[in-house]
């Protein structure tokens, strides 16, 4: 009884937080992801507040966080816009992968922390979060911009990518033989392909079932058959978020619609559980440290996203000024960089590995909205004298 | 004149199109229903220099003030084509003895041979209205027809 009674202290202590965190956030006008990782940062051990007894519910909840945001990520894309943005978009895809991937591996490598921790710091510089450059979008009004299709392409081909990414690393980071370790990512690509086909064919199958104009079935069954999809491919070492995300896509349309906007709530709460949780584990002593390493890779992976975006959009034949809307929009790192830290520090990979991911997510989750914002008049200044 | 679509992932789809004067508009439709209409800066064509959100009311109601005079237009032109035949706009004035009254009262097809084929109110048009169609005062009354029975329909609503 004494321990739920600190247990609700401590998360309500904690979420209360983050809300007010949140708001904070909002009136500045950044992404709060960076807020919430400080404020893991100073609950976790060696921080100011150290939580004692709401650690392994956090820990729980976490989970459920990577899961949700994976699950609603795959509601926003249906298999048609995943396959013609493939097709499309191959090349610009492979360079973007190439380019951002390469420095997060490099600096691994140069700091000797072994292969498994190069895998895992290249898909921390890799993915660019598709959260808060679609909120720099819609904020700054560049989604009617011509470039705008370049950037969401872009976005879709990386979250495909991760697809296949995640269970590579999970397969490494779990130590597995290169033959088991072939298997789970064959495995992945057969449940990839799958479902794929099984969206763009039966469809409205999976919908008919799930379908139900009570949202609270809806709810229940959305989730659940993520779930366990989820702890399916957990069990097959594919890694649970690719088993969400891929729930995600074989939903489509109108329920796809509806599912998101019931979640959105849900998914916010866990999600915000599990960037304090990713604090919790990092240890604040450390932030400081790795603080130049983090900001030279930041600086690094600006100027690759840039360039990126600068290829990609003339290649879809976008003028100058629109080429560098494109890259700067790309910048922002977030939710999925987290993830992807979160999986390797749980596996037990380098220890400094989680610092150096936070803090190089802190910098650009709040410097790359800001760099989009700074940039707009600029390049109107330079379009309109051209 | 080429309207081009683009997939927007994630968001809906864009319509697009260059005008004649070689400014750029466009149209992005959400897939939660929502519009918006895009200006295109004419130093930086790929950035959207203006852009107007509107829900579906609003985009209705732009779809018909941009419509309504085409209509009316078109049904001109179709008509210069036909020898002999006329389409005129017939102003309501809020003193004739129909306002107020349907439409079918005015025996217009059976005492002239011309067809009243719509009705402006303010930014609408009514195409094929009924018999019963109640005409008000400032109504705009479309007809179809020679030049003798338009000229007599103009009569009927002015004085009786």
């Amino acid at each position: 009884m004494h321990n739920t009674a600190i247990l609700f202290l401590e998360f309500g202590a904690v979420v209360l937080g983050l809300g007010i965190l949140g708001a904070l956030a909002l009136r500045v006008g950044i992404s709060p992801i960076p807020l919430y990782l400080i404020a893991g940062l100073a609950f976790g051990t060696g921080g100011i507040l150290p939580l004692a007894t709401s650690e392994e519910f956090t820990a729980t909840g976490a989970e459920l966080g990577v899961i949700l945001l994976l699950l609603t990520l795959g509601l926003e894309y249906n298999a048609d816009e995943l396959v013609t943005s493939l097709k499309g978009n191959a090349r610009a895809g492979l360079v973007d992968l190439v380019l951002n991937a390469a420095p997060g591996a490099v600096l691994a490598l140069l700091l000797g922390w072994g292969p498994v921790a190069a895998v895992a710091m290249a898909g921390v510089t890799y993915a660019t979060s598709s959260g808060i450059t679609a909120k720099v979008l819609s904020d700054l009004g560049w989604i009617g911009n011509r470039e705008t299709p370049v950037v969401l392409s872009l976005l879709v081909f990386e979250d495909l990518t991760m697809a296949v990414y995640l269970p590579v690393l999970t397969a490494m980071l779990a130590g597995l033989s290169l033959v088991a370790g072939a298997v789970t990512v064959a495995i992945a690509l057969a449940a990839v392909s799958v479902v794929l086909l099984v969206a763009l064919r039966f469809g409205r199958y999976i919908e008919a079932f799930v379908a139900s104009p009570n949202s609270e079935v809806l709810v229940l069954k959305v989730v659940g058959l993520a779930l366990l999809v989820a702890g399916l491919a957990q069990q097959l070492q594919v890694s649970a978020a690719v088993g969400a995300f891929l729930v995600g896509i074989a939903l489509s349309g109108e329920l796809a619609e509806d599912a998101q906007a019931l979640l959105a709530p849900l998914r916010d709460l866990f999600a915000a559980v599990f960037f304090v949780f990713f604090g919790l584990q990092t240890d604040p002593t450390k932030i400081l440290p790795s603080a130049g390493l983090a900001a030279g890779l930041a600086l690094v992976t600006m100027t690759t996203k840039l360039m990126t975006g600068i290829y990609a959009a003339r290649r879809a034949g976008i003028a100058r000024a629109g080429r560098v809307r494109a890259g700067i929009a790309l910048i922002p790192r977030g939710e999925f960089n987290i993830v992807i830290a979160g999986l390797a520090v749980a596996a037990g990979a380098h220890p400094d590995l989680g610092a150096l991911a936070a803090t190089y997510v802190l910098i650009l989750a709040a410097f790359g909205p800001l760099a989009a914002r700074l940039v707009q008049p600029l390049l109107t200044r330079v379009a309109s004298r051209a | 004149m080429d309207v081009e679509q683009t997939v927007l992932p994630g968001i809906g789809l864009r319509h697009e199109f260059t005008t004649r004067s070689g400014r750029r508009i466009g149209v992005v439709s959400h897939r939660t229903g929502r519009r918006d209409l895009v200006i295109y800066d004419p130093d930086d064509p790929d950035r959207a220099c203006e852009t107007v959100k509107l829900n579906d009311e609003e985009a209705d109601a732009l779809v018909e003030l941009l419509g309504a005079p085409r209509i009316v237009q078109r049904l001109n032109a179709l008509h210069r084509e036909v020898e002999g035949l006329v389409s005129v706009q017939l102003p309501i004035a809020p003193g004739s003895p129909y306002t107020g009254r349907p439409m079918g009262e005015a025996q217009v097809r059976t005492r002239t041979g011309a067809s009243i084929v719509a009705v402006v109110r303010a930014a609408n048009v009514f195409a094929s209205p009924a018999p019963d169609f109640v005409l008000t005062g400032d109504d705009i009354v479309v007809v179809v027809g020679s030049e003798e029975s338009t000229a007599a329909v103009a009569d009927i609503f002015a004085s009786g």
